[in-house]
């Protein structure tokens, strides 16, 4: 049924259109999320459990406040704590919303083996469709952002969905709905960005030089922004990259390599078709079978 | 067990026969359920095997499997397949020997410069196969490496598949084309004429003693 929604723009291991006769005529969305606003009380995470119904299991203490540590096939969500000493001196703490960032050219989509396991809407959200998951793993071989993850118990690939579900009747993402701070904001990718630079404005004249937008331009852009205080030095942001692309092995791998590699196997057997019907086969004659008796008979 | 016609001579006794065929029948099924999954074009070869998730949890096991049964051969022939002086003569004369134009062609021995060249080619590509399905053997091993390392095994592995399943397409080719060759592996035997054009020295070797009937 996904494909119903016909505004498919991309759909991983297709090589023709999907139905897409729906654009996005109000616009690309995107979630904005203002780390120097949050406050890390985990609200988004709660929601995002809420919403989809998903419970992980309760993990262990790892000696800082991310809860759980990780992201899971249940945890499509968390909130990433790091301390940063800036050059002044003072503390200061770092939170990051971390998620799937909605890539415009997502590696995930390009790694995907099966046919419509991940699809991108017109809007720019990418979602996947674990009815066609075959549980390879590849989209995360994909992943600029160590993001996909497969659940353990069905080994279906899991990520967040940008509440695709409720974006398609209108809503906002369960995550911004819960936000107490106003720190993740949701809309156009437009709106977003204009928000976004509002914000970079005031920063800049609370003596955050540095602040700005986080939309990488490696992966054509992203459809969850945020913006940091240290634009300059994403990392800080819990290994925030700065410079994010699908890797150049994935591309070669999924770009090139495939159409030619699979021209030239069907090209190894043409040759050998044609080398038969050509030059034709090579027969042992019947005077290869006399030299041979003669030599058997001259064996001592 | 038969014996090979009166005059005929054994090539392949029916131990290395069967060990042939299980490495042959999961080669076919582990480069069909490969193919599935490198190109979308053949993702519809992933019914052959119960659909997409079964293809990509079978996968790896037959390969695991045709490596096992491979190495039973790749001992047993390693001696015979060194390349000698004479074998990189014949491989240098490859055009007269895909022109049919054997008598130019250095004497060989059991085995001729391509066949010894394609079981060091089979050998290097299942070593590397392996290797690298290790590493994006993801239920069971991905978690242990950099994502780096998966992303490079996942592209070693598709590389080292295409030339396999190239060198396997010449290989079978070889034995349409080379007329009685199939027999050996499907008997066991072939007839001297065969023997005596394609493997001349090994002809001499064999025949050595043996009483003209």
């Amino acid at each position: 049924m996904p494909l119903q929604s016909l505004d498919i723009v991309r759909r991983s291991a297709t090589t023709l259109p999907s139905p897409e006769a729906r654009g996005a005529h109000t616009g690309e969305v995107a979630k904005l999320i203002d780390t120097t606003k949050c406050i890390g009380c985990k609200a988004c995470q709660v929601a995002c459990m809420e919403w989809n119904d998903l419970r992980d299991e309760v993990g262990t203490f790892t000696g800082h406040y991310d809860n759980p540590h990780d992201l899971s096939a249940h945890s499509w969500t968390l909130m990433r704590f790091s301390e940063y000493e800036n050059p002044k001196g003072d503390l200061e703490w770092l939170i990051r919303k971390d998620g799937c960032m909605h890539c415009e050219d997502p590696g995930c989509l390009k790694a995907c083996p099966s046919p419509g396991a991940i699809v991108q809407y017109a809007n720019g959200i990418v979602d996947f469709q674990e009815e066609n998951c075959i549980g390879c793993g590849y989209c995360i071989t994909g992943c600029p952002f160590d993001v996909p993850r497969i659940s353990k118990k069905d080994k279906k690939a899991y990520k967040c969905t940008l509440c695709s579900d409720r974006v398609a009747v209108g809503l906002e993402p369960a995550c911004v709905k819960s936000c107490p701070t106003g720190a993740i904001v949701f809309g156009t990718k437009e709106d977003m960005t204009q928000h976004a630079a509002e914000r970079i404005e005031d920063l800049k004249s609370r003596g955050f030089d540095q602040a700005g937008l986080y939309d990488p331009a490696g992966v054509g852009g992203t459809h969850v922004m945020y913006v940091l205080h240290h634009a300059d030095q994403p990392a800080l942001y819990a290994g925030l990259p700065e410079k994010p692309r699908i890797s150049p092995t994935v591309t070669l791998w999924k770009g090139a390599t495939k159409p030619l590699a699979l021209f030239a196997m069907a090209a190894t057997a043409a040759v050998g078709f044609l080398h038969y019907i050509g030059i034709g086969p090579n027969e042992a004659e019947e005077a290869d079978e006399e030299a041979a008796r003669r030599d058997l008979e001259n064996t001592p | 067990m038969s014996e090979p016609p009166p005059g005929c001579i054994e090539r392949y006794d029916a131990s290395v026969r069967i060990n042939h065929w299980i490495v042959a029948i999961s080669f076919v099924l582990v480069a069909l359920s490969g193919l599935a999954l490198f190109h979308p074009a053949m993702f519809w070869l992933t019914s052959l095997f119960g659909g997409g998730p079964w293809a990509r949890i079978l996968h790896p096991f037959i390969g695991c499997f045709m490596v096992a049964a491979f190495s039973l051969l790749g001992v047993k022939f390693w001696r015979e397949n060194l390349l000698h002086r004479r074998d990189w003569i014949w491989l240098r004369k490859i055009k007269e020997v895909v022109n049919n134009r054997e008598e130019n062609l250095p004497e060989v021995g059991r085995y001729n410069g391509g066949q010894k060249l394609l079981f060091f080619v089979i050998i290097g590509c299942l070593v590397c196969l392996l290797l690298s399905g290790i590493v994006i053997w993801r239920q069971y091993f991905s978690a242990y490496f950099a994502i780096d390392v998966v992303r490079w095994g996942a592209l070693v592995h598709a590389f080292f598949g295409f030339v396999l399943i190239c060198s396997i397409i010449v290989h079978i080719y070889a034995g349409v084309w080379v007329k009685g060759s199939i027999r050996a592996m499907t008997r066991g035997w072939v007839t001297p004429r065969w023997a005596r054009k394609h493997h001349r020295a090994w002809f001499r070797e064999v025949t050595k003693g043996i009483q003209q009937r």
